[in-house]
This record gives structure tokens, C-alpha cells and sequence, in this order.
């Protein structure tokens, strides 16, 4: 069995989907904008499914009016990460719901190696996984540069 | 390993070209040809009437401002026949005294700016000096950026610019705040359009120690003190638009009171007839409470007499120098 076929991570939104276009991506922040959402940057260079809280790239931008303000951010973030995962989340801060309500990646590595299944023999013949990836092998700034 | 094993949907693929795009292309609706196509198409107009109705005075103001829509018109019906101009450099500075109106026409320039396509939301971000600039290092571009982006899609509207630069503080951070927002006004012309507002004089002072600042502004718009007359007729707009009118001879005295309050020091144009008036309806009201077993109508209830005029301080002032 494949654990990642497609040679991509698949989180969040349009995950399945081609690499949004620029223009696709600020569409896709107008509709949040709309709602009403809080958008901010995230990044990180350990994509484990568990790793659910990334790195923050500036603060979440309230109150804005329009994508160009977290289109800057994005360009900035992706001039310092340029091959890390980064992806954009919508914050909804509507009393009751207060948690994300959008997320998709918007960079990724050129290339993905993936996740391995990791066997663990414990207590005679029981066994244990995990998933473990292969990218976290090598230290932390050396992941995703060959 | 990177390249997918399977088809993933919607991924373009050699067999599928992209004749879709040129077909949508070719049938998007025509282009204007008039000026009349654009002007009803962004209904322009409308808020020109409403510019023109709505303010009084401020005649080079309004020139201007049809000056700046009527170039945009062009540059819209240019840009259909495929002759490409770069989008033209909006940044502008308003000078004037207090109370001359800066605030209310950057508000309708955002509007009109809007209508024309030339910001793509039309929303006003007014800000002053506490908004960009912080109180500590490293705290000033982040505060500054974070407005920005708030601007983006609209106008930012800087009201006492000249405070940005303290030149008696060389370690001042007003600095930092004025690099960034000269950066942005530089590369993202298209995403927002930034007003600086200030006393004519601090203004003045203020480019001739920022050049690079001065350079990128292309409008500096000048707003003339009123006139008695015009004074007048901004009082009666703002005491209809608040459900008032003068008694019988009251106007006249409000006119006399106008003509002295001119004379007087700190005259602040519309923001003075907005505090005259003010306290004249305080008058009126503790005149009316002062009678308290009397109904009122509903013309005593918006009727400022001649009395509420007279008690000013200022027709006091005036008759004491006057013996």
C-alpha cells in the first residue's frame, strides 16, 4: 500500500486540487474577507498529520477590506520560507463558532517525500505504528533543500 | 516521485488546450467607447451632484477633484482600446485650516475613487500619528504594516501628517513609519490611495524635510478658509440636519455672530459654526426647561431663538470693547 501517491500532502482544503493560482488564492480570500473571517499565515517544515499548530508568520490580520493586504504577507513569507509548507487559515470569530474555518496549503517543497509506517514490536507479538516522515530525518533547516 | 501516478481532476493535461479562455474573451460584453458609457456605467455623477450639493465653497477643491475624475474616464476608456498607461499616481495632500473640510472630501474622494475602479473597495482609514507610530523599537513597522493592510482596497487617511516626523527627536521612530509607508505608496499604487492632511504651514515644513515623500505625491490640493456667507449657509445645513431652524431674526444675528466670531483667535471655519450652534442648543434647552409647567410643540422644541444666539460670550466680548 501507498501511504502518499499522489506525492503530495493532502491537509486542509483543495488539498486534492493543482497548486491554487495566485489569482485563485485572492479569490478564495475575498470569499473569507466576506464572511467576515480573520486571516493569518502559518508555516512549518514538519507536515505530520498531528502537528496540527504551525509556526505563525506575523499576527492574524483582522478587520481587513481586502486580499491585498494577506497577499503581501503571503509574499513576504514566502520569500523567507521558500520551501516550506505554508498554508493561510480563516479565523471565525463569531461568538459560539470562534475556531478556523478555512485552511489550505498555498506552498509546498518541490518535493514531498512523504510518511512511512513505522512497526513497533512490543510485548511478544503485539505490535504498534505510527507514522513517521521522512522529511523530520534530516535536521530541522536542512529539510526540503535537495 | 513527485509527479503524480494518477490523473488528479481539474489538472490541466496535454490533450485539453486553453481554447476555453479565448472563447470567454471573445464574448465578454463590449467595451465603452464614450465618455457618457463610462459615466453612467460607474455613476460618477451621481456623487459629483451630491460633491457639489452637498459642500459648500471650496471651488479649487471640487476643479480638482473633476480634474482627477475626468482622467480617470480617459484613462478607462484608453485602457478598452488597448492603449496602456500606468495606473496614474493618486496620492494626495490635503492643506488647509481646521474645520475646512479635509476629512468630509476624502470620505467622497474614497467614494468616487471607488466608482471609478481606481480602488477596489472604497473604504476611509483615517489615522493619526498613535496609529503608526510606536512607543518602543521594533514596534513601529508591524503597527504601521498592520494599518496598511487595513487600507488596502480603500484610502488611508493621515490626518496631521506633519507629526509623523519629529525633527527635534533624532531617534524619533516617526522615521521608520514614514520608509514604510513611502514604500508601500511606491509598489502598491493599485491597492490603495494615501491622503496626508495637515495645517498648510506644518505641511510645508514637513516636505521640505521628507523630499522623497513630497516626490510621491502628485495632487496637493489646497483648502480655502470660508467665507462669511458661506459660513452662513453651512450653519443652516448642519441645524436642518439636525432637525432645527432659526426663529424669526435669528439668522441675522447668527450672521452677526459669524462676523465677529471671525475676528476672534482659533476661528476653526465649520467645526466653530458646529460648536456655536452646539451651544446654542444648550441654551435653548435650558430656556425651555426653565419653564416647566409650559406644553411644548413641536416648533418650540426646534426653534432656536434669537435669545439662545445672543447670550454668546462672544457678543458679550464685543460689547465690552466696543465702551
Amino acid at each position: 500500500m501507498m501511504t502518499n501517491p499522489t506525492g503530495r500532502i493532502t491537509q486542509g482544503q483543495f488539498s486534492f486540487l493543482p497548486d491554487l493560482s495566485e489569482a485563485e488564492i485572492t479569490l478564495q480570500i475575498e470569499y473569507g474577507l466576506k464572511k467576515g473571517y480573520a486571516w493569518s499565515v502559518e508555516y512549518t517544515d514538519d507536515p505530520h498529520p498531528r502537528n496540527t499548530y504551525w509556526e505563525m508568520y506575523g499576527m492574524p490580520m483582522f478587520d481587513l477590506q481586502d486580499a491585498a493586504g494577506v497577499m503581501a504577507e503571503l509574499k513576504e513569507c514566502r520569500k523567507t520560507f521558500p520551501s516550506h509548507y505554508i498554508r493561510l487559515m480563516a479565523f471565525d470569530s463569531t461568538r459560539g463558532i470562534e475556531s478556523i474555518a478555512m485552511s489550505f496549503i498555498v506552498n509546498r517543497p518541490a518535493k514531498e517525500p512523504g510518511f512511512g509506517l513505522v512497526r513497533q514490536e512490543v510485548q511478544g507479538r503485539s505490535m504498534r505504528y505510527t507514522v513517521h516522515s521522512y522529511a523530520t530525518d534530516a535536521p530541522e533547516a536542512e529539510r526540503y533543500s535537495g | 516521485m513527485n509527479a503524480p501516478l494518477y490523473r488528479i481532476p481539474g489538472a490541466p493535461t496535454a490533450s485539453a488546450p486553453q481554447a476555453p479562455v479565448a472563447e470567454a474573451a471573445a464574448a465578454a460584453p463590449a467595451e465603452p467607447r464614450t465618455v457618457n458609457q463610462v459615466l453612467a456605467e460607474s455613476q460618477i455623477e451621481a456623487v459629483m451632484d451630491e460633491l457639489d450639493r452637498d459642500l459648500v465653497g471650496l471651488v479649487p477643491v471640487k476643479a480638482r477633484i473633476r480634474d482627477i475624475s475626468a482622467l480617470l474616464v480617459i484613462d478607462k476608456l484608453r485602457r478598452s482600446l488597448g492603449l496602456e498607461a500606468q495606473a496614474p499616481s493618486l496620492h494626495m495632500c490635503f492643506t488647509g485650516n481646521p474645520g475646512t473640510g479635509k476629512t468630509t472630501v476624502a470620505m467622497r474622494m474614497a467614494q468616487i475613487l471607488h466608482r471609478l475602479g481606481y480602488v477596489r473597495k472604497g473604504h476611509l482609514v483615517a489615522v493619526t500619528r498613535d496609529d503608526l507610530v510606536g512607543q518602543y523599537i521594533g514596534h513601529t513597522a508591524p503597527k504601521t504594516k498592520e494599518v496598511l493592510k487595513k487600507a488596502m482596497g480603500g484610502v488611508l487617511f493621515i490626518d496631521e501628517a506633519y507629526y509623523l516626523y519629529r525633527p527635534e527627536n533624532e531617534r524619533d521612530y516617526g522615521q521608520e513609519a514614514i520608509e514604510i509607508l513611502l514604500q508601500v505608496m511606491e509598489n502598491q499604487r493599485d491597492d490603495l490611495v494615501v491622503i496626508l492632511a495637515g495645517y498648510k504651514d506644518r505641511m510645508d515644513t514637513f516636505f521640505q524635510s521628507n523630499p522623497g515623500m513630497s516626490s510621491r505625491i502628485a495632487h496637493h490640493l489646497d483648502f480655502p478658509d470660508y467665507s462669511q456667507g458661506e459660513l452662513l449657509q453651512i450653519g443652516e445645513r448642519m441645524l436642518d440636519g439636525m432637525h432645527y431652524r432659526f426663529g424669526p431674526g435669528a439668522q441675522q444675528v447668527f450672521a452677526e455672530y459669524l462676523a465677529l466670531r471671525l475676528q476672534q483667535p482659533h476661528f476653526a471655519n465649520a467645526r466653530s459654526v458646529r460648536n456655536a450652534l452646539d451651544r446654542a442648543r444648550l441654551r435653548q434647552a435650558s430656556r425651555l426647561f426653565a419653564d416647566r409647567d409650559r406644553p411644548l410643540s413641536k416648533d418650540d422644541l426646534s426653534t432656536i431663538e434669537v435669545a439662545d444666539l445672543r447670550a454668546s460670550r462672544v457678543f458679550a466680548a464685543a460689547a465690552s470693547t466696543a465702551h
